[in-house]
């Protein structure tokens, strides 16, 4: 029996190469400066999915956003990695939301999903750097979750044994499926965008990127449903509206800063024992140890 | 977070030639596949942005696996156990990432898993991966034997070993012995029939095999006994699942290490023929190397753009007598020659693979239907100018990248000779392009008749006639300046009636030949895009002088100077 696998996955601003201009003067991210990206570690817990697709015959892997509408680019991007289908979560009425309200808008597009086995999610995302989404859909969908999975050893009777990468060391826990699992950075880069697939589903849009469509591309999508990105709104699944976007969010910036980071002072230290004893001390002191 | 397709820009300028529109209409079949396959393009617009995009793949796969593993493959190298190789861990990891791309068969048809991509993309690709690792092009880029079996091998063959290449099986083409090199005639490995278990044995060895432990093979065997020269060979294909093969030893090269050259040892190794008898050396093979012969060609100008690139950034950075030396002369001249070698060949490079392109794809066409009058005329046009400029393609550009390695060295000073950066590996992998595939000289050979029949001259007097913008006239009068006194040499030459002279003269007609095609190419490139007028006139100055010099040297010979240069 296949699995049913959620991969959940943002688009999201590549901070990595931040620039002069990445913020605005009111504190928020410029995302008109930045390119946007498949999260990095989302792509980590798609390359877990399609592992367990490859391995476990009739394993369905569904990518799930919510976002503006060119996130339906990073579906694209997961279809063209192995995963079988991508739904857009976009609304307005979504915009502003913070984690708990973005858990909360994912969950209610999980319940409408159906029955699952597995949600895969990266620890979180480069942008906000929270990784609370992951654990609060699991909350609130009330099932057990994993956090800083790094391998998943194997899927089997209703089990998962998953490999986990913390601060200290390494830990192999197991969880009874439908279970939520949070991928670390550290756990296999995806696989590449694969050629046949990329041809096949290039031309594979939402119902508002075809907006502005000839009638050819039209005709197109008819023939080949498969070319559809499903696109829910907040009509298309039941929730509470206080819950989502702005009113939904509890979070407030009270005020955000500009940290530039500085070098301080080199010390030169020689390898004898007192001056290894004096290091130690300062840095239990100051709490960078113990 | 690179990509070597999207950060050189040469490259999609040579894809978007305006011949793809004819070559891309016969490898679609005019797109009759469009519901058959859900991944095969709708019209020219959209196979053209499947190439664009599948070529961006590779283009980032190069940039962020393969490249940088190429270190650690030069390195590590691939190891011999227990009579089988095992490639280098970052071979392993490129050639895994590769197949999960799907970038295996890429040039065979879609009903045996293939991308059905004509020539000049899959050479694209190869000209990129070259870029990043020469030596895992030899593995990867063997994919092209494929195109031997689906040319000349049974439909039931084909059903059983192309799909296999198109899952990321990796092949190995088995010719060369320890006393067959460059004379392939001589080729000793034994092929037995046995009646009782229907079956061909092969017994014997071979050597030097680029990935010999490769998962499927075509092996040239002497099938009939008492025979001694090529037209008792015959090509078969070897299945490495069925055994009989061991891996004697895995050759410690100067360049290209990431690559197994193996020698290999058949011990009643069970194989099937493919084609007929007899044909093995005199069709197979031939077909097989000009396939090879292109790829090489790919790989050496692959690995002059890496070159070209090391020295570019190296001189841009290193001050000397207080600013970047890329500020002098004689490094600012240096590296525009580089260019200028690095565009002519690969202007060469994709003229010839667009030839390959048309004519191969006919002569399938011509297996499924009759070829119309005209059709027939355009298959025996491309593949005469196919056969014209594959050994030229070969011969020059890999040349060319030797030249461009050896000046990419240069321009690093001592830190080239250290083995801290990567131009070090790029010259002793460039070293080989030359050699391999047939070397320099045997390039030659195959091409002189070109230049004793007029058959150059022809093209050239073609590429003459083409109409261009006006203000590109200048560029023009130097190219008719320059086949001038290469008909004059060639006159000199041939009047002589005397073969040896041809062939002692043979490389610098030829060269002369070759240097005013790829003037002609670069002439129309820029007539295409302006922006390649600084090339196409550096290398015109660096081609004018190239030529002049050889005409002197053919000004000033008679058939005595055989005896002076004979050394005994």
């Amino acid at each position: 029996m296949g699995l049913k696998i959620i991969v959940l996955a943002k688009q999201v601003p590549d901070t990595r190469n931040v620039g002069k201009d990445a913020m605005k003067a009111d504190g928020t991210v410029n995302r008109a400066a930045l390119p946007a990206i498949f999260n990095p570690e989302d792509l980590n817990a798609l390359e877990q999915a399609l592992r367990l697709k490859d391995q476990i015959p009739g394993t369905t892997v569904t990518l799930l956003t919510m976002g503006p509408v060119r996130a339906a680019e990073i579906l694209r991007e997961g279809l063209f990695r192995g995963a079988d289908d991508g739904i857009l979560l976009t609304d307005r009425a979504f915009a502003g939301s913070d984690t708990l309200a973005t858990s909360y808008a994912l969950s209610c597009a999980i319940r409408k999903i159906g029955k699952f086995d597995l949600i895969f999610a990266g620890r979180q995302a480069i942008d906000g750097d929270t990784a609370q989404v992951g654990p609060q859909v699991a909350e609130k969908l009330g099932i057990p979750q994993i956090t800083y999975a790094e391998d998943v050893l194997f899927v089997k009777d209703g089990a998962i044994r998953v490999k986990r990468r913390l601060e200290r060391g390494v830990e192999i826990v197991e969880g009874k499926l439908p279970i939520l699992v949070t991928v670390n950075g550290s756990a296999p880069a995806c696989r590449p965008r694969n050629a046949r697939l990329l041809m096949k589903y290039k031309h594979a849009t939402t119902i508002s990127e075809r907006a502005e469509k000839s009638e050819d591309y039209m005709a197109l999508i008819n023939e080949k449903p498969y070319l559809n990105i499903k696109e829910w709104s907040v009509n298309d699944i039941e929730c509470d509206r206080e819950q989502l976007g702005l009113s939904g969010s509890p979070t407030k910036v009270k005020k955000i800063e500009n940290i530039v980071f500085q070098v301080k002072e080199a010390k030169r230290l020689t390898d004898s024992d007192s001056d290894i004893n004096q290091l130690m001390k300062e840095l239990i002191e100051n709490h960078t140890i113990g | 977070m690179g990509n070597f397709y999207t950060d050189n820009p040469d490259l999609k300028f040579q894809l978007q030639h305006p011949l793809m529109k004819r070559i891309v209409e016969l490898k679609e079949r005019n797109f009759t596949e469009k519901n058959k396959y859900d991944y095969a393009p709708q019209d020219f617009e959209d196979a053209m942005d499947s190439y664009d995009k599948v070529l961006e793949i590779v283009g980032e796969i190069c940039a962020d696996i393969v490249a940088p593993n190429a270190e650690s493959v030069d390195h590590e190298g691939p190891k011999l156990e227990n009579g089988r190789v095992k490639y280098a861990s970052g071979t392993q990891v490129n050639l895994e990432a590769l197949k999960q791309a799907g970038l295996m068969g890429m040039s065979l048809p879609r009903r045996f898993g293939g991308l059905n991509f004509p020539i000049v993309p899959y050479i694209m690709a190869a000209d990129i991966v070259s870029r990043a690792d020469a030596s895992f092009v030899n593995i990867w880029g063997l994919q092209d034997c494929a195109e031997t079996i689906n040319e000349f091998a049974t439909e039931e063959q084909k059903m059983r070993y192309l799909p296999r290449v198109c899952e990321g099986a990796t092949m190995a083409m088995d010719l060369t012995e320890p006393d067959a090199g460059s004379d392939l005639q001589a080729v000793m490995l034994k092929a037995t029939y046995d009646e009782k278990t229907n079956q061909w044995y092969l017994n014997g060895v071979k050597r030097f095999i680029t990935n010999g432990d490769g998962d499927i093979a075509l092996v040239l065997a002497r099938s009939e006994e008492g025979t001694t020269d090529g037209r008792g060979l015959s090509m078969f294909i070897y299945d490495r699942r069925n055994g009989g093969i061991t891996v004697r030893r895995i050759e410690n090269k100067m360049g290209i290490k990431g690559s197994p050259t193996c020698e290999l040892v058949f011990k009643n190794a069970p194989a099937e023929l493919c084609g007929q008898r007899r044909l093995g050396l005199i069709k197979y093979v031939m077909a097989l190397m000009n396939g090879a012969r292109l790829g090489i060609a790919a790989q050496s100008v692959g690995i002059s753009e890496a070159a070209y690139r090391e020295a570019l950034n190296y001189a841009r950075e290193r001050q000397q007598f207080g600013k970047p030396i890329i500020e002098f002369p004689a490094i600012y001249e240096m590296l525009s020659v580089m260019k200028a070698k690095l565009d002519a060949s690969r202007a060469l490079l994709y003229e010839t693979a667009r030839y390959v392109d048309i004519y191969k794809t006919l002569t399938h066409i011509s297996e499924e239907r009759e070829l119309t009058k005209e059709e027939k005329e355009e298959l025996k046009k491309y593949q005469k100018w196919a056969d014209l400029f594959t050994p030229l393609a070969k011969g020059i550009a890999s040349e060319f990248c030797n030249q461009n390695a050896y000046d990419a060295v240069q321009i690093h000073g001592g830190s080239g000779f250290m083995k801290d950066y990567p131009v070090e590996r790029i010259y002793r992998d460039a070293r080989i392009t030359s050699i391999y595939e047939g070397t320099t000289q045997l390039q030659v050979v195959a091409a002189i008749r070109g230049v004793t029949t007029g058959a150059y001259l022809a093209r050239i007097k073609e590429f003459e006639a083409t109409e261009i913008k006006p203000e590109l006239e200048t560029y023009r009068r130097i190219l008719v300046a320059m086949t001038q006194a290469y008909e004059e040499a060639v006159k000199k030459v041939v009047d002589a009636n005397n073969n040896e002279f041809v062939d002692f003269h043979a490389r610098r007609l030829v060269e002369m030949a070759g240097f005013i095609i790829m003037g002609y190419l670069l002439l129309m490139d820029t007539n295409r895009d302006h922006n390649y007028w600084k090339t196409l006139e550096v290398y015109l100055k660096f081609a004018r002088s190239q030529n002049e010099q050889r005409a002197e040297f053919i000004r000033y010979s008679n058939v005595n100077d055989l005896g002076k240069f004979k050394v005994v």
